[in-house]
């Protein structure tokens, strides 16, 4: 009788805990797995029918009639197709809650010399656009600051865990934003020359920058090597001096055609090992951007183009017109609470004229090798990171769902609050 | 100095016969290798091998498929300016003195298969001004030629944080919460009652003296007679519950929720009411009222028995509406004709157009969309879009530069750069950001907003 008592309260206590903790997303399952018989999309290796295992987080075989390991899960993939997870080149993921409220913005430093405001450290685990849009297949972004000048340090994360460094790949870039000659907005009446003489001005503070960034690395080389007492003490400088020194690049951002182009001579004036983001004119000076070789991360491509005059359709091919020429793309949507359409756009331009190999390298290895983790990340074969995700179809297509996700190995509940607001609301009860 | 451009746009109706395509219908199912012949404007025959005049200017859809035009339920494009902020209770103004043929949005849209849409007043006012419902006939000159003339009369009224933030945080008067706005609504329609009465009693000739024609009260009058469609900016469940008691008590059913964020948690009360919902396919987040929402929400509403539709608001959206369908297939397991109602039917019941547009039936309006694939594909290109039976946009005679009216002074503008990542901006509160960045009560706030921060 008393263990009667007890399976009903157990039972009604069991209800209880789940009805309350409606609003959270289920745990994630560690475990070893093997994703059987599904296509393979390596990316890196081609496709082919196979399997996959995965054991501490980590991708330990991949081929075809692996032996079942004893103590692995098995997810039977056949008709379904096994990608690495997407990542995001450019996104505020983390660092915005809601946009119109500003308190929960942490994209934007007061000021425009900022290298040294590091997006890993105001990174929210608990963002609820997170797991809203790893559903999706996207498993890692690049957080980035946004602002004039040098905004700060993008973090390239993955979409899950409970602490930035734990979420962190290790990979940061810093981010510059190349002075704009184009118009603000529709409200800036500027006249030509006034807008030359602003844009002249933010040339200047930028050389600046980057020349006091270049005194202050050899002062501290000099002091270095005769044995000194010097102690760093500029945090601003500081961190931009992997990037004076070549041991790291600078992610620019600059999208009008005249911009890109004196974005990369003021690269090699400085020689700064320059990536280019954003790029929505690269289709227009294209053949400046094989000369310079510079790899771009490009985005949003469902998106408006920067002219009236232009043809309606140029945003979409954009990716796809630098990638065709030997641009090494990736893509980005620019976006916070939506970065979950990172595959649309692909999907976007592969529609208007990338080819399918060429976006998914852009939203894989491409963005891997930029971030330089492609040791790690952005494709399916041995030793590299387990993201993963198992689709019912084209992972670009707008109806395919994506029916598994792996994050460093975890399986990863395919729940966000959106799904949960549709479990909730589909059918309301009381009506 | 303007330059003039045209294109290839004819500007004459002509017959046409649209030949083989794999027909949409979306009301009357999906027709393999079917002919619609187009005469006058109107459709006026439908089926497979029809046998049409010999002189017929032939458009061969083989191997595409072809859909009825798309139709926007919210949107701005073609509008000179879009809110009269002046007051909460802006019932007499009218975008439909505002429109712009020029506006080369509009020939974008039409390069997104869309052919009518409607222009919209902003969401500042809690009762806005009036909307107008246009047909994309991109070429003209003449602003009457965007009209789609039989159209029912359509208002703006706006819920929430647009009307709070610019009259009772901007301007220090009524509504400053959503309690406020519910009482501008009361306020008015009970004012526009007495207007009524007044009226009546000097025809029945109980008064001497008329009253004094007020614009803003006739066409508050005309809200309770039931001549005007409501379309309402609305995002939380509470606010919108709140406006259907209203109008159950001034007797006023025909209303349709914009935005409507929050529809599914109320999607019975809306079925109930008759209410229909305007949604985005997906934006979230970008305010505090669209938090709690959920991109399974046209699914959910349209499960429920709502009429429902997917919206733009936005020069870029606009132009790929089939793709923000779409996702009603990801997020909530839509069928095809659920999906494309969503874009099609379903807007044009939102609009009082059902009879004319909406669907590809024999003596409906010749306004249709040709894609390459399934128009919910992420694959698919529009190739032509037909308002009226003419070709307003062809891929394949796309010009470099579509515009009408040509600024040659035009630059690279960052503007868009935030324009695609900042949709209220470009949305509803059109112009009304700038507008409360230059008041003093912009300088109060930042006066006010630091020194809170000091302590």
């Amino acid at each position: 009788m008393n263990s009667l008592k007890y399976i009903v309260f157990v039972i009604i206590f069991s209800g209880l805990v789940t009805s309350v903790m409606a609003q959270q997303v289920k745990k994630a399952k560690a475990g070893t797995f093997i994703l059987k018989s599904g296509t393979v999309h390596t990316i890196t290796k081609g496709s082919f029918s196979g399997d996959v295992i995965i054991r501490e987080g980590l991708i330990v075989e991949v081929g075809q009639e692996l032996p079942i390991p004893e103590e692995a899960i098995v997810v039977e993939c056949s008709g379904k197709h096994i990608y690495p997870g997407f990542i995001d080149g450019g996104t505020k993921l983390g660092l915005n809650e809601i946009d119109a409220v500003s308190v929960t913005n942490d994209y934007r430093e007061n000021g425009s010399f900022n290298p040294h405001m590091k997006a890993l450290s105001a990174i929210n685990p608990n963002a609820v656009a997170i797991p809203v849009t790893r559903v999706n297949g996207v498993t890692t972004v690049f957080s980035k600051p946004e602002g004039s000048m040098f905004p700060g340090t993008g973090a390239l994360i993955d979409l899950f865990g409970y602490s930035p460094d734990y979420m962190s790949t290790g990979s940061e870039g810093l981010i510059m934003r190349f002075p704009s000659s184009g118009k603000r907005g529709r409200w800036d009446r500027r006249s030509d020359e006034d807008i030359r003489k602003d844009f002249d001005k933010a040339l200047k503070a930028v050389n600046e920058a980057i020349e006091s960034a270049m005194q202050y690395s050899r002062m501290d080389s000099l002091a270095e090597s005769q044995g000194e007492l010097w102690v760093r003490n500029n945090a601003p400088l500081d961190a931009l001096l992997p990037v004076v020194r070549g041991e790291a690049p600078l992610f620019i951002e600059v999208n009008k055609k005249e911009d890109i182009v004196g974005a990369l001579q003021w690269s090699k004036k400085y020689q700064i090992t320059p990536v280019l983001m954003g790029v929505a004119e690269g289709w227009r000076v294209v053949d400046s951007l094989v000369k310079y070789n510079v790899p771009v991360i490009t985005g949003p491509v469902i998106a408006l183009p920067g002219r009236n005059h232009d043809r309606y359709d140029v945003a979409y091919k954009n990716a796809g017109i630098m990638a065709h020429a030997g641009v090494k793309v990736a893509l980005r949507t620019d976006d916070g609470a939506n970065t979950r359409n990172l595959p649309f756009h692909a999907g976007f331009a592969v529609a208007y004229g990338m080819s399918m190999e060429d976006a998914l390298k852009s939203v894989t290895i491409n963005s891997a090798e930029i971030f330089g983790v492609a040791d790690k990340y952005g494709s399916i074969e041995k030793g590299k990171v387990a993201n993963i995700f198992v689709t019912n179809g084209d992972p670009f297509e707008t109806k395919t769902k994506i029916e598994r996700l792996f994050i460093r190995g975890w399986d990863i509940p395919l729940e966000s609050r959106q799904t949960l607001l549709y479990d909730e609301f589909l059918e309301r009860n009381p009506r | 100095m303007f330059i003039f451009f045209t294109g290839k746009v004819p500007l004459l109706s002509q017959d046409v016969v649209i030949k083989n395509g794999t027909v949409l219908t979306v009301t009357k199912g999906t027709w393999p290798e079917t002919d619609i012949w187009i005469e006058a404007g109107k459709i006026k025959a439908l089926g497979q091998g029809l046998k049409v005049p010999e002189n017929i200017k032939v458009i061969d859809a083989t191997g595409k498929y072809v859909m009825p035009g798309i139709i926007d339920a919210h949107s701005h494009i073609a509008l000179d300016v879009v809110n009269e902020m002046a007051s909460p209770v802006t019932a007499e103004v009218s975008v439909g003195d505002a429109l712009n043929p020029f506006d080369i949005s509009i020939y974008r849209a039409l390069a997104g298969g869309v052919t009518a849409s409607h222009a919209m007043h902003g969401s500042a006012n809690a009762i806005g001004g009036q909307c107008e419902t246009i047909k994309h006939r991109y070429g003209t000159h003449n602003p009457d030629e965007l009209r789609m003339v039989g159209a029912p009369r359509t208002i703006k009224f706006a819920l929430g944080e647009n009307p709070i933030r610019v009259h009772g945080e901007g301007k220090k008067i009524v509504p400053n919460t959503r309690m406020g706005v519910e009482q501008v609504f009361r306020e008015s329609f009970n004012e526009a009652r007495v207007y009524m009465r007044q009226w009546d009693d000097y025809r029945q000739k109980k008064t001497a003296v008329p009253p004094s024609y007020n614009l803003r009260l006739e066409t508050l009058a005309d809200i309770l007679k039931g001549e005007i469609i409501i379309h309402c900016h609305s995002y939380r469940a509470d606010e919108i519950l709140m406006l259907m008691n209203v109008l159950r008590d001034f007797g006023v059913n025909k209303v349709c929720f914009q935005h409507v964020n929050e529809g599914f948690k109320i999607a019975p009360e809306l079925a109930e009411f008759g209410a229909t919902a305007s949604v985005f396919a997906d934006w979230w987040a970008y305010k505090f009222e669209v938090y709690y929402s959920t991109a399974y929400n046209a699914a959910i509403l349209t499960r429920n028995g709502v009429v429902t539709s997917i919206n733009s608001d936005s020069g870029d959206y606009i132009r790929h509406l089939y793709h923000q369908a779409g996702k009603s297939q990801r997020y909530g397991d839509l069928t095809d004709d659920e999906a494309l109602a969503l874009i099609t039917i379903n807007p044009a019941i939102q609009l009082g157009i059902e009879k004319r547009v909406g669907s590809i039936e024999v003596g409906k309006d010749a306004d249709i969309a040709i894609f390459s694939g399934h128009p919910l594909s992420i694959y698919t290109i529009p190739q032509m879009t037909l308002v009226d039976g003419i070709v307003r946009f062809d891929k394949d005679s796309d010009e470099d530069d579509m515009r009408i009216d040509v600024d040659l002074q035009e630059e690279y503008s960052q503007y868009v750069e935030q324009q695609n990542n900042d949709h209220e901006s470009e949305g509803c509160l059109y112009g009304v950001t700038e507008w409360l960045l230059q008041t003093d009560y912009a300088q109060f706030m930042r006066f006010k907003f630091m020194k809170n921060h000091q302590h």
